[in-house]
C-alpha cells in the first residue's frame, strides 16, 4: 500500500483558484444542513397529514394516503431525485417548465428538498399511523363519547400521545434524513457527498477527504441525535413510555 | 433494450449477491455482538455502528478507493460494488439476525446446552433455524430496500439498470420515458414483493 498522505490538504488551495479545500467542505456541510433540515420540515408536516388520515374511519381517504405512501416508499430515492429533476419540469404548463428550467433560483436545491421531503414524509406517516394505532380503541371511544368531534378527538387525545410514542423512530428518521441527502448530489447539489467526490479528484487525497467528510456526517447525526433524545427526555409521560433509560 | 436487461441482470446479481453473502456475514457478526468473548463483541459493534451512521453513498466511495489500494490493482467499478454492498448490508442483516437470535427463547439454547451439544452445533442445529424462521419477513423486506438502494452505484459509475436506462435514454434521445420506465420497473417489482411479504408475516403469524 503506498499511498501518499497529506494531512495539510484541507488548509492548500485549491488548484487553479483562491479558497482553500476546507472551503469546499464548508460550503458542503451548509447545503447537506440546508437541504436535510428542510425537507424535515416537509416531510414532518405531510407525513403527519398523510399519517393521520391514513386511520380515519373514511375509506377512500384512507386508501388514498396508502396509495401515496406506496409510491413513495417503492422507488429509489435516487431514481425519485432523477424523476424530479428531469421529467418534472416537462410535465408542467409551458410557461411554468419555462420558468422552472431556466429561471428558477437555487433550481437543484428546491427540487432535492422536494424530493427528499416528499421520501421521508411516506416512511414518517408510516410510523405516525403506527403510533396512532398503537393507542388502546377505548382512548379514541372516550374522545368522542365526551363529545369531541372526531378532528377534536386527534387534536386533544389521539395525536399527542401517539406523538409521544413514535419519537424514538422519528429520531432514527431524522438520521437518515442526513443520510440521504448525500443522494442529492447526483442532480447536482453542492452538498458533502458531491464535495468530497470533487476534492478527491481535485486534490488525490482520497482518504483524507473522505475521512473529513464522514466525520462531518457523523457530527451531524450525533447532533441529531442529542437534540431529539432532549426532545424525548421534555416530552415524556410518566409511567407511560418506559422512564427507564 | 437488451441494455436495459443487461443493467437489470446486474442490479439482481448485484441484490442476490449482497443478499447471501450479507446474511451470512451478518449472521457471524450477530453471533460475535452476542458472544461472552469481550473484545469480539465489542468489534463487531462497533463494525455495525459505523457501517449504520454512514450514508451509503459515501460507503460506496470509500471502498471504491480504498480497495485498489490494498489489492494494489484496480478491480472495476461492479465488482467493488459487489464487495461494498456484502460488506455494507452485513451490518443491516447482522442487527436483524440479532434480534432474530434474542427472539428465541433461552431455555431453548439452555436445553441444546443441557444435551451436551458445543457452541457451534447449538447454534446451528437449535438456535438459528429458529432465528431465521422468525425473521424471514424482515430479512426479506430488508432485501427489497437493498434491491433499491443498489441504484446507488450509479456514484461509482457501474452499469445497473438505472445507469443503463440513462444511457439509453441519451442514445435514443428519450431520457424522460427512460426515466420513468426504470421507475415503474422498481416500483412494480418492489411493491409485488412487499405484498408477497405480508401475506408471509399473516403465514408465519397463523403458524406460531
Amino acid at each position: 500500500m503506498n499511498y501518499h498522505w497529506n494531512w495539510g490538504i484541507y488548509l492548500e488551495q485549491i488548484k487553479g483558484g483562491e479558497e482553500t479545500y476546507l472551503s469546499w467542505l464548508v460550503t458542503g456541510l451548509q447545503w447537506t444542513v440546508a437541504v436535510s433540515l428542510c425537507s424535515w420540515v416537509i416531510a414532518l408536516l405531510l407525513g403527519f397529514l398523510v399519517g393521520t388520515l391514513r386511520t380515519t374511519p373514511r375509506r377512500w381517504v384512507a386508501r388514498l394516503c396508502s396509495a401515496y405512501v406506496e409510491l413513495f416508499r417503492n422507488i429509489p430515492l435516487l431514481v425519485q431525485m432523477f424523476l424530479w429533476f428531469f421529467v418534472m419540469p416537462e410535465l408542467l404548463p409551458r410557461n411554468l417548465s419555462l420558468w422552472v428550467k431556466q429561471e428558477m433560483p437555487a433550481k437543484e436545491f428546491v427540487t432535492a428538498t422536494i424530493c427528499l421531503g416528499l421520501f421521508t414524509s411516506a416512511r414518517i406517516a408510516e410510523q405516525v399511523r403506527a403510533g396512532i394505532q398503537s393507542l388502546p380503541r377505548g382512548q379514541s371511544y372516550a374522545g368522542l363519547a365526551m363529545g369531541f368531534t372526531l378532528p377534536q378527538t386527534y387534536r386533544y387525545v389521539l395525536l399527542p400521545m401517539a406523538i409521544r410514542i413514535i419519537i424514538p423512530p422519528l429520531t432514527s428518521e431524522f438520521m437518515n434524513v442526513f443520510k440521504n441527502s448525500s443522494v442529492a448530489f447526483a442532480i447536482g447539489v453542492l452538498e458533502l457527498t458531491f464535495q468530497a467526490r470533487q476534492m478527491q479528484e481535485d486534490s488525490e487525497q482520497g482518504i483524507e477527504t473522505y475521512l473529513a467528510v464522514t466525520l462531518l456526517y457523523f457530527a451531524c447525526a450525533f447532533v441529531t441525535h442529542l437534540g431529539m433524545s432532549w426532545i424525548e427526555r421534555k416530552t415524556r409521560v410518566p409511567g407511560l413510555i418506559s422512564t427507564a433509560k | 433494450m437488451t441494455f436495459l436487461w443487461t443493467g437489470f441482470l446486474f442490479s439482481g446479481n448485484l441484490t442476490l449477491i449482497a443478499m447471501t453473502g450479507g446474511v451470512v456475514f451478518g449472521t457471524l457478526l450477530a453471533m460475535g455482538r452476542l458472544s461472552s468473548l469481550g473484545p469480539l463483541a465489542a468489534i463487531a459493534s462497533a463494525y455495525v455502528n459505523l457501517m449504520r451512521s454512514i450514508p451509503l453513498v459515501m460507503v460506496i466511495l470509500w471502498f471504491f478507493l480504498v480497495i485498489p489500494l490494498i489489492t494494489g490493482k484496480p478491480i472495476g467499478a461492479e465488482r467493488s460494488a459487489i464487495v461494498t454492498f456484502t460488506a455494507f448490508e452485513a451490518a443491516y442483516y447482522s442487527e436483524i439476525m440479532r434480534a432474530g437470535i434474542q427472539s428465541v427463547s433461552r431455555g431453548q439454547a439452555m436445553a441444546g446446552y443441557a444435551l451436551g451439544m458445543s457452541y457451534w452445533q447449538n447454534m446451528g442445529l437449535v438456535v438459528l433455524p429458529q432465528a431465521f424462521r422468525n425473521m424471514i419477513p424482515i430479512l426479506l423486506t430488508q432485501t427489497i430496500i437493498l434491491f433499491q438502494d443498489t441504484s446507488l452505484v450509479y456514484a461509482i459509475g457501474a452499469k445497473d439498470l438505472l445507469k443503463a436506462a440513462e444511457i439509453a435514454g441519451k442514445n435514443y434521445n428519450r431520457p424522460m420515458e427512460m426515466y420513468i420506465f426504470v421507475a415503474a420497473i422498481y416500483f412494480v417489482l418492489c411493491f409485488t414483493l412487499s405484498t408477497v411479504v405480508k401475506r408471509l408475516q399473516k403465514k408465519f403469524a397463523v403458524v406460531r
